[in-house]
């Protein structure tokens, strides 16, 4: 207790620190939101929810350190990662996920389960289980007295994972398989009554979820570090932001990533580092409640 | 045709003749351990195992065990327990009972020790081991139970006494010193921490943060803005290899400046390759290091034992070689000496024999305490300086001098 009311003295104490919270929790918010918005794509298209979100990260992730083990620059990682998850992603999907599309919530979950378990120990037994990280070698930048620390790396990261999202919104907005995948999204049954190909757009945007992951995970190795079981505490972060913004609210999943990611940082920071996740989970909890108390609201019977 | 298998049976022959001559001049001493030779601890268990082959070699070739006046040689029986737990238990008990094996070689690992030791205990047969370091093993009252290396809460304890012998020599009380402690939930970690804040009370340091790393760690920012804010003289992280890359790299993002700091695993993450002079000036705990001054008759100084051990082992040419081999030679060590000054074969007295050792050995000191750990050898301490792991503590035994304060 006097543990974390010290800690707690200590944001007063020197309120940059704040600043500095904030924006690390931006910048882990990002990429967040990055896995979380293609887990939003998912759900909301095919109604598959699927918890080896986490899993597909982690493999972008060790795609990038694979080529820079292999004398590739770092940076060529993250489109690399997106070509091959995508692949792989399709791949997934022709052999799992196609099979479990119409089935109830249970068999898409249960099969997603096992995909990540699947995964992780594939990972496991090709990389071995010590953590892995990608070293880019650029310079941090500080301000404040050294007590906000920007890093190159992380900048570009950061930098990446927005250009990515913007051209993710464009193709959406924009782009014939896009208004498919919309379509499709809103209802199935008629836009394959109006001639789309449902089938196509389902494999579609499974690859793209995945594809998006992997370069999450490819950036996420140049800044932070991969390890054959992390995915689950992505997949976890990816269902507490789609389930607090709700399916097809783009700005609302940028806005909670950033929000989660900034809250962890001031849980690990007031509670110990080691209840940082616990604060994800806390707010999973949290607005499930909120939920449950609005819809409850809002429940109508027929007289 | 005919001439060559003549002359082939006559080289049997001589082989054969030669082979029992060979055993009629010296007995056998038989041992049992089941070991890691698949599984997730197959590299250590090999390590383990080659270390053990390589003690009885070099012993076998300085003319045996003598006990009462004849000599030995020593001979293990290995099984593989596949890095299982039951499964090494198991063999453990076919071992004794099956083999009759009556002296025992620990396994790899604390975990597989646990295992076993129940077992030994109960037919109460001696087992030196030399790879389980968890000070869980040394707190059930094992009385058979024999371990060479240091306990896993001495693995970073010796920093703090670093710590306070530079706060010493800068005219400053040891009390001086404030700790800052980030370690991992899991029990190995959890020994070093408790380690660490022993001797940091003794010696009435202050300990500022004192944090548990998720097991999923790879952010830990939040730690070293504290860390930033506090300004602790020592930092001491231990979370595995992910614990030891996301602390060098984000120390170095951070730009943290503490005096001294210290951590696990150093190899295992391989910091030096890949973060590169980020590392540098980071202290890393080892059972054991090659550069140390340390030295017996029989295997020479801890560098005339790698040179020894890569001409045997010629796979291990091209690297170091790891403290769980050394480790593992200086159990074997350990059971000649016991068995000489017993003078018997008696499992009883060669166990307080065991009990009752006192020897310098190219691995460091051997002396067990009541609970059946080495309480004669302290945790070397190794600093990273431009790229190479320098032993710098003990101080006594030390190669280099240690650079303080890290830059």
């Amino acid at each position: 207790m006097d543990q974390i009311l010290g800690n707690i003295s200590l944001l007063f104490e020197f309120p940059i620190v704040n600043l500095k919270i904030v924006l690390d929790g931006i910048m882990i918010g990002a990429l967040f939101a990055l896995s979380a918005y293609g887990l939003a794509l998912v759900w909301g298209v095919m109604n598959v929810k699927n918890l080896a979100q986490g899993d597909f990260v982690i493999s972008g992730g060790y795609v990038s350190w694979w080529l820079v083990q292999h004398g590739f620059p770092a940076l060529l990682g993250v489109p690399v990662a997106f070509v091959v998850m995508w692949g792989i992603g399709w791949v997934i999907y022709k052999l799992v996920i196609s099979r479990v599309i119409e089935r109830d919530l249970f068999t898409s979950l249960l099969a997603t389960f096992g995909l990540a378990i699947m995964m992780a120990q594939i990972l496991n037994l090709m990389f071995g289980s010590d953590t892995q990280s990608v070293d880019l070698g650029y310079e941090t930048l500080h301000f404040a007295d050294g007590l906000i620390d920007v890093p190159i790396a992380k900048l570009i990261g950061v930098l990446m994972a927005t250009t990515l999202a913007a051209c993710v919104i464009i193709f959406m907005k924009s782009s014939r398989m896009g208004q498919a995948i919309r379509a499709t999204a809103q209802d199935s049954r008629a836009a394959r009554v109006m001639g789309i190909d449902t089938e196509k757009v389902y494999a579609f945007t499974f690859s793209l979820n995945s594809a998006i992951c992997g370069a999450a995970g490819a950036i996420i190795v140049m800044v932070w570090l991969v390890q054959p079981f992390y995915g689950i505490s992505y997949s976890i972060r990816a269902f507490v932001i789609v389930t607090a913004a709700g399916l097809g609210n783009l700005p609302g999943v940028i806005a909670a990533g950033l929000g989660i990611g900034a809250l962890e940082q001031y849980g690990a920071h007031i509670f110990g580092i080691g209840y940082q996740q616990a604060v994800a989970v806390m707010l999973l909890l949290l607005v499930l409640l909120i939920r449950l108390i609005q819809q409850r609201r809002n429940r109508q019977v027929l007289k | 045709m005919k001439k060559l298998s003549v002359l082939s049976a006559v080289l049997a022959a001589f082989t054969l003749l030669f082979s029992q001559g060979a055993i009629a001049a010296c007995g056998e001493i038989h041992l049992g351990s089941a070991i890691s030779l698949t599984g997730k601890y197959a590299t250590n268990g090999i390590h383990a195992k080659n270390g053990y082959e390589y003690g009885i070699q070099k012993i076998k070739d300085a003319g045996g065990v003598m006990v009462d006046g004849k000599c030995y040689n020593f001979k293990v029986t290995y099984y593989d327990d596949e890095s299982k737990g039951d499964r090494g238990a198991t063999l453990a008990e076919r071992l004794i009972s099956q083999d009759k094996v009556q002296f025992m070689l620990g396994p790899y690992s604390s975990g597989m020790t646990k295992a076993i030791a129940p077992v030994t205990e109960k037919y109460k047969i001696p087992m030196v081991e030399a790879e389980g370091a968890s000070r869980s093993l040394f707190n059930k009252g094992y009385k058979y139970l024999f371990a060479v290396l240091s306990t896993s809460e001495q693995y970073l304890a010796s920093a703090v006494t670093l710590a306070a012998e530079m706060a010493e020599k800068q005219g400053k009380k040891a009390s001086s010193v404030k700790v800052a402690i980030a370690v991992e939930n899991d029990p190995f970690s959890l020994d070093i921490r408790a380690g660490v804040s022993e001797d940091a009370a003794r010696l009435g340091m202050k300990v500022v943060i004192d944090e548990k790393l998720p097991r999923d760690l790879s952010d830990m920012s939040a730690i070293l803005t504290k860390v930033k804010l506090l300004k602790p003289d020592l930092l001491i992280v231990s979370g595995h290899s992910k614990g030891a890359a996301t602390a060098v790299r984000q120390i170095d993002e951070q730009n943290i400046k503490v005096p001294m700091i210290a951590i696990t695993h150093c190899e295992a993450a391989d910091v030096t390759g890949k973060f590169g002079d980020a590392a540098n000036d980071i202290l890393c705990s080892t059972q054991w290091a090659e550069t140390l001054a340390y030295k017996d008759p029989l295997f020479g100084s801890a560098s005339e034992y790698e040179m020894g051990f890569k001409k045997a082992f010629t796979e291990y040419k091209d690297k170091k070689v790891p403290y769980q081999t050394a480790q593992a030679t200086a159990a074997v060590y350990v059971y000649k000496d016991a068995f000489e000054r017993a003078g018997s074969m008696d499992k009883d007295k060669v166990r307080d024999a065991l009990s009752a050792t006192d020897l310098m050995t190219f691995y460091g000191g051997i002396r067990f305490s009541a609970a059946g750990n080495n309480i004669a050898k302290p945790m070397v301490l190794r600093q990273i300086q431009d790229g190479k792991y320098n032993v710098v503590a003990p101080s006594a035994f030390a190669s280099h001098k240690l650079n303080w304060p890290r830059k």
